[in-house]
């Protein structure tokens, strides 16, 4: 029994891992860029959620309506004025701007906040939990997965139903004729990093009331996130949710195993998965 | 209406135009006859914003847009058919058509009379655009231009890869279309064709304009001499 | 005509380079202990960029988890002389060998994974490397180790001739380092590496094996890191897996003296090395803030030279100082008067 539930609580987890995953995986498949301070934008919002927690004395997940529209805008403005320089054939630029915008926002977050890790308090919905047979499900943990399931299937109803949807693939696909339909990519781009982070958002407000974090907790979350992408397969958003269930799963049982194991055990099985299945579980299909 | 003076444009150190001069008036189809390298699809690129030029370089109704970037240049009521189609492999035949109509000019064309200029398109219109066969590309590609409702379109190497059946068949929709009011600027390589669908043509070689007139004074003759430069 | 990738700047630089090693090896007699420390820390630096350099500047690898062979270097280092016993410096060779063989799978496998992906491949890479340390107990699991004072007092017996030999194969080390990475451009590989940055597909149509080539350079970098990261633990006599394995210290800094002084030159880490090091001292004080400032120092280099600083000189006033492009030297000798005149009868 105390297997099963190692493996329940690593499916719920996976939910977070989802979520990590699907901003990530948004930006690559609308721009190609991977955002190497992605991990350190989820710590900044959840520090940003427990400021405005305090602040305004509201519940953490009331914290969403304005961390979620902050985080956006913060997104639409850093691709606009920063990042858009750096798209290019050339993958270097991005990448090594994004990692000089991690170690700025890890070291801005450690001297705003210290290194003291934090974590928000969600009041009852800390403890609460179902019970079915032995098992006792955290009822947060299960509002997470079910935030990440609806997440991924607002996004992938946004990308094949509506007109930015349709923007964000055709540029993809082809961001010079795209152009030529009138969008300007500049634009484009914006929004989907805008998007990137409305994700991060949640993303790290969920981690903020799940565990305790601090200013280095960033590089971690990008890791997972990245794992949960490449396992379930570059560009398929289900695929992340699958990914990170795949993850969490493997943490739950590495820990089980030794406390010390959790983090490898769901490296290794990224490593697997990577010698085995290069192209991911759930590859998306070429037209 | 539209009309670009001494366009000059460089790929690096590579200089590919040297002072292009060129003018299409309203209501007028105009061909653009050269070889390979000659600078034909650098000048379709510049005139759409694709590629940088100084502002007074491109001018359209006597404004200078040179300095517009594509997606506003599309605005204004320029269209491309690119070279190769280029169609938007993840969206669907009908995805590809209303993608046309992002910039919002209101016109004679929308997906209903797309459908009946190209009824096959109709039939498969939820299909992925990469399942068509080039010439229905092709026609996805004219649609989706005319969904802008624009006022010029240019159609860059409009029958390359095309069977020649499928070339005809393109080419006999072609005056349905521009009769609607429309301008064209038309890169072709078939000189016959070329001089044939046109009012007026310009001849290209080595990035600059050898050659320029009516097609009902300029033989194929005079094109082929100064297609070949010599 | 003659073709020569010498000029007048880099004939010079040969000259200054000689007489710097010839002072430099001599540093143990007129410098002081701090100094030597120092001098020591700014090779292995240098040595990390060189190799980082030729990685990702040339070979296209962007890797942001060199610090898995920083640190296995250094641990394999403290294993083997704790158990085994032989002496520190005579087992370089063997962490070097050891970093390409543990390097050959890894590479297989990062391999399918491309640009940013790769990078952040390899990081996962070092956290499995760092977890797996952390559980190693008999070398003091996620607290680390002390180097025993038998091990220290086999090095030499002396405390300042232990220091001159730690000296001296640190600089040894990065004339090597230097040396192979000149040589390896310079080479038919190297050509084809330069090649493959500049165009991936068009060195595939020449035959030119790109993963062959990148993978060459893949192993041969992780064993130099690997020695390189065993000389830095031999130095703080002190290993754990958070230090051996940190991004910021074997990786980022690096990066950023990489992106800073000039990515893809070979005079590049040079400067990036001496501008980090010079920042370091003048603003170490201000702790967080001297991070920020170097991670936006990068930024701004990144967007506006990317080509860093070297090669905004080197664009501005074309000097060269490691003689690495060929040139036409116009000569009055017979081979070109004969091409003269062979150019004149082919316009008739």
């Amino acid at each position: 029994m105390v297997w099963v539930n190692s493996i329940l609580q690593g499916v719920l987890l996976g939910g977070l891992y989802a979520l990590f995953a699907a901003g990530l995986s948004l930006i690559f498949g609308i721009m190609r860029l991977v955002n190497i301070a992605h991990g350190d934008l989820i710590v900044l919002a959840a520090f940003l959620g427990l400021v405005v927690t305090s602040s305004l004395d509201i519940h953490p997940l009331a914290s969403l309506v304005v961390v979620v529209p902050a985080m956006a805008l913060l997104g639409y403005l850093l691709q606009y004025l920063l990042l858009n320089r750096t798209m290019s054939d050339d993958i270097l630029p991005p990448l090594l701007v994004t990692f000089g915008l991690s170690v700025i926002l890890q070291n801005v977050m450690l001297e705003t906040f210290s290194a003291d890790p934090q974590k928000m308090n969600t009041g009852a919905l800390d403890t609460a939990s179902i019970t079915v047979g032995a098992l006792h499900i955290g009822v947060l943990p299960l509002l997470m997965f079910a935030v990440a399931i609806a997440v991924i299937a607002g996004l992938q109803w946004l990308f094949y139903h509506t007109a930015i949807g349709r923007a964000f693939r055709a540029t993809s696909d082809n961001a010079d004729i795209a152009q030529l339909m009138g969008l300007n990519k500049k634009h484009v781009f914006s929004l989907a990093m805008a998007l990137s982070l409305a994700v991060v958002a949640i993303a790290g407000i969920f981690l903020g009331t799940k565990t305790s974090f601090d200013p280095s907790s960033g590089p971690a979350r990008l890791i997972f996130g990245f794992e949960a992408v490449i396992i379930g397969g570059l560009g398929n958003l289900w695929g992340t949710l699958f990914g990170g269930i795949i993850l969490g799963v493997a943490q739950g049982i590495g820990a089980q195993i030794h406390p010390g194991l959790q983090q490898l055990a769901g490296h290794l099985v990224f490593l697997i998965l990577l010698a085995i299945r290069p192209n991911g579980l759930f590859p998306r299909v070429a037209h | 209406m539209l009309e670009v003076k001494a366009l000059t444009s460089f790929y690096g150190d590579f200089q590919a135009l040297f002072g292009i001069d060129l003018a299409v008036g309203e209501n007028e189809v105009v061909s653009l006859i050269g070889s390979n390298g000659a600078g034909k699809t650098t000048s379709m690129r510049t005139i759409t914003g694709l590629l940088h030029c100084d502002a007074n370089m491109v001018l359209w109704k006597g404004q200078p847009i040179g300095h517009l970037r594509p997606d506003q240049i599309a605005k204004q009521g320029i269209a491309m058919v690119p070279e190769g189609r280029q169609l938007f492999p993840s969206l669907s035949v009908e995805e590809n058509l209303r993608i046309g109509a992002q910039v919002n000019r209101p016109g004679f064309w929308n997906l209903v009379r797309v459908y009946e200029l190209f009824p096959v398109l109709g039939e498969r219109r939820n299909q992925a655009s990469t399942t068509l066969s080039g010439g229905q590309q092709q026609m996805v590609a004219i649609g989706r231009a005319l969904m802008a409702n624009p006022e010029i379109i240019l159609f860059d190497e409009i029958s390359l890869g095309l069977a020649p059946i499928i070339i005809n068949q393109i080419y006999e929709a072609l005056p349905n279309i521009i009769d609607n009011g429309l301008s064209a600027l038309i890169v072709e390589q078939d000189i016959a064709r070329a001089l044939k669908i046109a009012h007026r043509c310009y001849c290209l070689s080595e990035g600059k304009i050898t050659l320029s007139g009516g097609t009902d004074v300029i033989t194929q003759d005079d094109v082929s001499q100064a297609y070949f430069g010599v | 005509m003659l073709v020569t990738r010498n000029s007048r700047s880099s004939n010079a630089f040969i000259v200054f380079v000689g007489v710097t090693l010839l002072v430099l090896c001599t540093a143990p007699l007129w410098a002081g202990r701090a100094d030597l420390r120092f001098l020591s820390e700014v090779f292995l630096y240098l040595g990390l960029a060189y190799l980082w350099n030729l990685l990702a500047g040339y070979a296209g690898l962007v890797s942001v988890g060199q610090q898995a062979y920083v640190g296995f270097g250094g641990y394999l280092l403290f294993a083997l002389a704790i158990n085994v016993g032989v002496t520190p410096l005579a087992l370089l060779p063997v962490v070097g060998v050891a970093g390409v063989l543990i390097a050959i799978p890894v590479a297989a496998l990062m391999f399918r994974l491309h640009g940013a992906y790769f990078a952040i491949g390899t990081w996962v890479v070092a956290e499995v490397f760092r977890l797996t340390a952390a559980q190693i107990t008999s070398l003091g699991g996620g607290s680390g180790t002390s180097l025993p004072v038998s091990v220290v007092k086999s090095i030499a017996s002396s405390r300042s001739g232990r220091e001159s030999l730690s000296y001296w194969a640190a600089l040894a080390i990065l004339v090597f380092v230097i040396a192979l990475v000149f040589w390896f451009l310079r080479s038919r590989s190297g050509l084809a590496l330069t090649a493959i940055r500049d165009n991936e597909l068009a060195a595939e149509s020449l035959g030119i094996s790109v993963w062959r080539t990148k993978f060459v350079v893949y192993i041969l970098t992780a064993g130099l890191t690997s020695i390189l990261g065993a000389l830095i633990f031999l130095q703080k006599l002190r290993i754990s897996p958070d230090a051996a394995f940190s991004v910021n210290d074997w990786t980022a800094f690096v990066i950023f003296i990489v992106v800073i002084g000039g990515i893809g030159t070979l005079e590049g880490p040079i400067i990036g090395t001496l501008l980090y090091f010079l920042l370091r001292e003048t603003l170490a004080d201000l702790g967080t803030a001297y991070l920020v400032i170097l991670g936006a120092t990068a930024i701004v280099i990144m967007l506006f030279a990317p080509k860093g600083i070297w090669g905004f000189i080197k664009e501005r006033f074309g000097i060269e100082l490691f003689p690495m492009t060929r040139r036409v030297v116009k000569k009055q000798s017979v081979q070109t008067q004969n091409t003269q005149t062979l150019k004149g009868e082919n316009r008739d």
